[in-house]
């Protein structure tokens, strides 16, 4: 289900530092081209669907149509990310439509604590940060 | 109209790009799992003026195969025994695994998952009352004692969309942002000048600018997941890029350790993954929360009946398994389709149906049962949602809704990887301890050799889908092993304080071999009026297609219902001598191409390994992920043992030989 750009939306991203697209695509597939200002797919036929461009755009300009070679059209599946939650509407080819929202951060974006400063023990040992002792294998072969 | 003579990428490549050289001790070459567990542990261990840098070759919040989300983290030992882990990984891949790397992944994994938990990952909760609570509900959390949603044995549900940039997060912060280069394609490890059998560096390039990046280092890991579109795929239009795995894994981490002579082992092993039809949307969730089953076409359960028991016994003690391992539910899904039984389905209307009847029965009344269903419905489709929109995409265009009707079953075209249900990739050592066998002989054989998951190179690190001989690991053990390995890449590192680096070939030579197929497309791009159509250059997208052509019609992918022979192995494998020799003659017109041409190098190295390995061992080890016809049967006397390879990067020849299977945990019982 390649993604797809809307022209009439897309402004290639002129008031941020980065195509947004651009900057998280996994496979290196959405590119701008400068002179119209506009992103695009260039490599459908690699696109994962992971909808990574989709979920960032800015300007919510980037849709899926599904892969022509197994799709049939009409059906879409369209996603509305927050920071703790997403809502996805699917929308059936026959018209029908379904909204299903879920968590997917319980913390504030950036809060991760990377322990930062923190050092572990003893280099030489099997023990991992906030690790205590490790357990050995008891049921051993013959 | 202009001619279709020109560079299609935005970004065109130059013939002499900017050299740019980097110093330091650390290089991940990597942004997935395994890397984001290296680099939050690292610093930990790490002194303060050690020089540590990240390379990946996306950006870091969505890379690797964690890009698109998770629905459950498939390794969380829990409530286990670690050794029931390292019984049911052993079974799984059919007797021939590394026993001592499970085992210290299992001991390790928890407290990764604890961490994903506490930086944000929500992770669903048994309820007292025996419901499920999603992970944004308040509970206790896992540190806390809080139980987790179990599907299966060792598997635990999740909110999983942002898996990856929770986990990205710290393992940023912790490097700094400054030494995680993005958008950088490491595309050779290098091997030092004076010191034998010794990383030295890694060479690749930017896919925004045209620059060549030259790194040196002390130690490297090397963890860049497994390889997609190796064999030919079930949909080959636009299709192609619903890869099962990840789309943009192209077998770099083999490729890059075994061109510096890392050896590799279990390179036969491969997956074959039965997913919904074409969408390759995750059936581990039906299987084993929603307890589906799957029919024939004649509408018959076969994978419960006699015949199935009958050819599972042909396959002991592995076929007795309580869950059948994975080759071998393929193998009778197989025996189904090539009997003309198809299609398979998976009944998800029958196993929706069955949970509203027991509801029922409990004695709910009709409105209290459609609050259960929406939730029930919720939970199917946010397995798809989380992890595999497009097969949601797929349900919608087809107006396909679960509760009334089943979706189709197809075993996918083969994969290489070594963290899923598959055990491809390179050999390490295990953990320094006295419950991890000692033997004798060349680092090929042995099993520790001073620093926990390196290869038989000297400070040449991986983790998740590239150390070999132990699967099962998934996204939490991936992680896990970028940890373990990079302490081990500290003390490397402080044993070896006075080591200086050196490369043996200038910064000017390696950006030349770089771009070679940027040269070569301007040297010869005038010799035709259309730019994919000349006689003195191939282009990789067409490249690509070769190669899957010649593995899936020799080398046992779909085409043969996965069936190869010696006679058909040998013939892929002098089509692909040919093609690597081609692949020297690769083109790149602009920056994305080349990206493409370099993966290709990589895919064909990779998928090199894969034949050699499974034309070395005579027998069939996986029944239902490829067969042999000539040795048709799995052969314990004979083959219960470890294939290793080995290139020399001197003489550039390839060595494989056996290598003992030594159990650990015990094997009476088997299970």
């Amino acid at each position: 289900m390649p993604s797809y750009v809307d022209p009439s939306k897309c402004d290639g991203c002129k008031g941020g530092d980065k195509t947004a697209c651009m900057y998280i695509c996994p496979n290196d597939l959405m590119v701008l081209n400068v002179a119209e200002m506009k992103a695009y797919n260039q490599e459908p036929d690699a696109c994962w669907e992971c909808y990574s461009c989709v979920k960032i755009c800015p300007q919510g300009a980037i849709a899926v149509r599904g892969y022509d070679d197994f799709v049939p059209l009409g059906g879409q599946v369209h996603p509305m990310r927050s920071s703790q939650d997403i809502m996805w509407t699917v929308k059936f080819r026959n018209g029908n439509m379904k909204r299903f929202k879920f968590p997917i951060r319980t913390t504030a974006e950036g809060a991760a604590n990377e322990y930062g400063g923190q050092k572990g023990a003893n280099l030489d040992d099997q023990v991992l940060f906030l690790e205590k002792e490790l357990p050995k294998p008891t049921k051993l072969a013959k | 109209m202009a001619l279709p003579n020109k560079p299609k990428g935005e970004i065109e490549a130059v013939v002499n790009p900017e050299v740019v050289e980097h110093s330091c001790d650390v290089l991940i070459v990597g942004g997935g799992m395994a890397a984001c567990g290296a680099a939050f542990e690292i610093k930990k261990w790490a002194p303060d003026d050690m020089k540590i840098i990240l390379v990946d070759k996306a950006a870091l919040e969505r890379s690797g195969a964690v890009a698109q989300g998770l629905s459950a983290i498939n390794t969380y030992i829990g409530e286990n025994a670690i050794e029931d882990y390292v019984k049911m990984v052993r079974n799984d891949l059919m007797g021939v695994v590394r026993e001592d790397l499970i085992y210290d992944l299992g001991r390790h994994v928890d407290e990764s998952v604890k961490l994903f938990e506490e930086w944000g990952l929500p992770i669903w909760k048994r309820a007292d009352d025996g419901s499920n609570l999603d992970g944004a509900k308040p509970a206790k959390t896992l540190r806390e004692g809080g139980v987790p949603v179990r599907t299966g044995k060792w598997q635990i549900m999740i909110n999983g969309e942002s898996y990856k940039p929770i986990v990205a997060e710290p393992a940023k912060k912790a490097l700094g942002a400054d030494n995680v280069l993005e958008r950088i394609f490491i595309v050779k490890m290098l091997l030092d000048k004076n010191k034998e059998n010794t990383i030295a560096g890694a060479v690749g390039f930017s896919t925004r600018e045209n620059k060549v990046h030259v790194f040196t280092c002390k130690t490297a890991l090397v963890a860049c997941g497994g390889a997609v579109n190796i064999f030919r795929p079930r949909s080959t239009g636009e299709g192609k890029g619903r890869a099962w795995y990840p789309v943009w894994n192209a077998g770099s981490t083999y490729t890059m350790c075994a061109q510096v002579g890392a050896t590799l082992t279990m390179m036969e092993n491969r997956f074959t993954p039965s997913r919904f039809k074409d969408g390759y949307g995750p059936v581990g969730a039906w299987f084993l929360l929603f307890k589906a089953k799957v029919q024939n076409g004649l509408g018959e359960f076969y994978a419960g009946g006699d015949a199935a028991k009958a050819e599972l016994a042909k396959y002991m003690p592995y076929g007795q398994s309580p869950v059948t391992p994975t080759c071998l539910r393929n193998h009778l899904m197989l025996e189904e389709l090539k009997a003309g039984r198809g299609p398979i389905y998976m009944a998800t209307d029958v196993a929706l149906a069955a949970f509203l009847d027991a509801q029922r029965a409990a004695g709910k009344d009709e409105k209290e049962v459609k609050k259960f269903w929406k939730h029930l419905e919720s939970e199917a489709w946010e397995d798809f949602l989380d992890m595999s929109v497009g097969q949601a995409g797929l349900w919608a265009g087809m107006n396909i809704e679960p509760e009334k009707v089943g979706s189709e079953i197809m075993p996918t075209e083969p994969y290489m990887l070594g963290s899923h249900s598959g055990c491809c990739g390179i050999w390490t050592s295990g953990p320094e301890e006295d419950w991890v066998p000692t033997v004798d002989g060349p680092r090929s054989h042995q099993y520790k050799w001073g620093y926990n998951r390196m290869t038989t190179v000297n400070g040449l690190f991986t983790a998740g889908d590239g150390v070999g001989a132990s699967g099962h690991k998934f996204s939490s053990g991936s992680h896990t092993e970028g940890r373990i390995a990079a302490k081990q890449m500290v003390k490397y590192c402080r044993d070896n304080k006075d080591f200086k680096p050196e490369l043996a070939q200038s910064a000017q030579e390696l950006a030349d071999e770089i771009y070679a197929p940027v040269k070569r497309y301007h040297e010869f791009k005038d010799a035709t009026t259309a730019v994919d159509v000349n006689p003195n250059y191939c282009k990789p997208a067409g490249l690509m297609m070769r190669l899957m052509k010649a593995t899936d019609e020799y080398g046992g992918g779909v085409a043969t219902y996965y069936m190869t022979s010696g006679k058909l192995l040998n013939i892929c494998l002098d089509l692909l001598r040919l093609l690597r020799e081609d692949a020297e003659k690769m083109a790149a017109g602009d920056l994305h191409e080349l990206l493409r041409a370099w993966e290709n190098y990589h895919r064909i190295w990779c998928v090199e390994t894969h034949i050699r390995h499974i034309e070395f061992r005579k027998e069939s080890r996986y029944p239902g992920f490829y067969y042999r016809s000539d040795f048709p049967t799995c052969d314990d006397e004979n083959w219960k043992c470890f294939v290793n390879s080995t290139f020399d990067p001197k003489t550039k020849e390839w060595k494989c030989e056996k290598v003992n299977c030594i159990n650990i945990i015990e094997t009476e019982p088997w299970i």
